[in-house]
């Protein structure tokens, strides 16, 4: 009786390796799987597809994104640049012009293109 | 600028390209001189116009792209040309036409547009046309907005040249090309609950020759062709096109590979094909279960799949064309390779589009990737592959072998060798 149970484990032992050796597809998926433990525990296509639908940089309000406009229409100028840049705080009062330029809370991914 | 699609007109004599800033360009053949037998005439620069502009949505504070996803010309009816191009919300109509001559000799006006003092006017003339140097203006005639809560992602003429539909990831509509203000709805697959989402439509064409019908490919690697006869909303399909899968051989990027990024009829409109990942299918509109034709693209990705899922390359929407005879299909990848396929010869080629290994006037050489293994001389290897230089849209004369590769940055136009 005992002697059955190690063969059926090393029957399943060699069906998982044959499918290492013949499917690279199965050898990749381990290798994500071994860097995201997490990644495919909810249904994977819902996830994906959710992200594409709402693809498009989403800013706070109309007021948020008329100001990212300018900023890179600042960027384009660089002649109209104001003379010291360096300075943002104690020197003098900051402008929208000397902040940082804001990064986008919800990147999206090259999935939604 | 980043080109996002490009299209040849149905005469082969216009090639029309979109880029990421909303422009449209559109590049002008030659005429054959007759005294150079050795190569077909050039493309030149005929007419750049910016097309859309970037729009902020107030409503769901999202910005709308104003990249031109696609191009499509209208056959052309009298001396103007009309194309149709679309970002991911509008659809617009443009009128290109030449303008090669002006009036001169008003009575009251001078020739530079300051009106004379008519008490000076002592005799009348009548204003004659004479010939100018040549003006193309680009005008838009219709605007098609407002009727895609997702992105569009196709538009397609009919072929009764009157309608034309536009699809995004959930609907597809049903315009007449001289009314903007109404369209039908033919598909709507979104769930009453999102949560159920599990595919989106990825790309229509409607049938060359059967103003009747047209297929929508979708992000689970099926296509459908529907019917408008048989109902007003064509939910359920005529026919399915899906290739049984081996469920032993699924893994987790089964599904984001079989996704298709393309489909487009062959121009017989017997066949239609279709582009996924890693493969080019064509499949006989009379057979449901499978392809007829399966072409391995670069299949020496399959085991890079893991990385290419990091980088986001697997989710890359590579367009695929057929060649005015139907003979030979012709789709991107990755390090400006681009790649043939002939359907009579089963013979397949790769080439590259780039300036420092080709020049121009010279015979492209093939490429070969060597998947794994010694490397021969002159072949490259899969790791030093540039996944950043994709070929994402070709295009192909209707009629002659001249083809249209787009770079990330450039065009290139390729012609076969003629004797």
């Amino acid at each position: 009786m005992s002697a059955e149970i190690p063969e059926a484990a090393s029957v399943e032992e060699q069906k998982e390796m044959e499918d290492k050796v013949t499917s690279p597809e199965k050898a990749e998926e381990a290798k994500l799987k071994a860097r995201y433990p997490h990644l495919g525990q909810k249904p994977g296509g819902s996830d994906f597809l959710r992200k594409r639908l709402q693809k498009g940089q989403k800013y706070f309000d109309s007021g948020d994104y008329n100001m990212a406009k300018a900023k890179m229409k600042n960027k384009q100028l660089p002649t109209a640049a104001a003379p010291d840049k360096t300075e943002v705080t104690g020197d003098h009062i900051p402008t929208p012009q000397d902040l940082p330029q804001r990064k986008p809370s919800l990147v999206a991914s090259k999935l939604a293109g | 600028d980043i080109i996002s699609t490009v299209e040849f007109n149905h005469s082969g004599e216009l090639l029309a390209t979109g880029d990421k800033g909303g422009r449209v360009v559109i590049f002008q053949q030659e005429q054959e001189n007759k005294t150079q037998t050795h190569s077909r005439g050039e493309y030149n620069v005929y007419s750049t116009f910016q097309s859309h502009e970037p729009e902020f949505d107030y409503l769901k504070s999202l910005e709308i792209e104003e990249k031109i996803n696609k191009i499509r010309w209208l056959p052309q009816k009298n001396a103007a040309q009309f194309l149709l191009s679309t970002n991911d919300k509008t659809i617009k109509l443009w009128k290109i036409s030449e303008r090669d001559k002006r009036p001169e000799g008003y009575n009251l006006k001078e020739e530079d547009g300051r009106y004379r003092d008519p008490t000076t006017v002592t005799t009348l003339r009548v204003p004659v046309f004479r010939p100018m140097d040549l003006m193309v203006e680009a005008s838009p005639r219709r605007i098609f907005a407002n009727a895609h809560t997702y992105h569009i992602n196709s538009i397609s003429i009919n072929s009764d040249y009157e309608t034309y539909l536009s699809a995004d990831d959930l609907r597809i509509n049903l315009w007449h090309l001289e009314i903007t203000d109404r369209s039908f709805n033919i598909v709507d697959i979104k769930p009453a609950n999102m949560e159920e989402l599990t595919e989106v439509i990825t790309a229509a064409e409607f049938h060359p020759n059967s103003c009747n019908t047209f297929v929508y490919s979708s992000s689970k690697g099926t296509i459908r062709l529907c019917d408008m006869r048989a109902s007003a909303l064509c939910d359920r399909h005529s026919k399915l096109f899906e290739e049984p899968e081996d469920p032993s051989n699924r893994s987790f990027f089964s599904e984001i590979i079989s996704s298709i990024s393309d489909v487009k009829f062959s121009h017989s409109g017997r066949y239609m094909m279709t582009r996924d990942y890693l493969s080019v299918k064509i499949w006989d509109l009379n057979m449901e279960n499978r392809p007829v034709e399966t072409y391995q693209v670069h299949e020496y990705l399959r085991s890079k799949l893991c990385s290419l899922y990091e980088n986001d390359c697997i989710f890359d929407k590579f367009e695929c064309c057929w060649n005015g005879s139907d003979s030979v299909v012709m789709t991107g990848s990755y390090n400006n390779f681009f790649r043939m396929f002939d359907r009579n010869t089963k013979r397949d080629i790769t080439l590259e589009a780039s300036r420092e290994n080709n020049k121009p006037r010279t015979v492209l050489k093939p490429r070969k990737v060597c998947a794994s293994g010694k490397r021969k001389k002159d072949e490259i290897s899969v790791d030093s592959l540039d996944f950043n230089k994709k070929i994402l849209h070709t295009a192909w004369h209707p009629k002659e072998n001249i083809i249209a590769v787009a770079t990330t940055n450039n065009l290139y136009i390729f012609q076969d060798k003629v004797n």
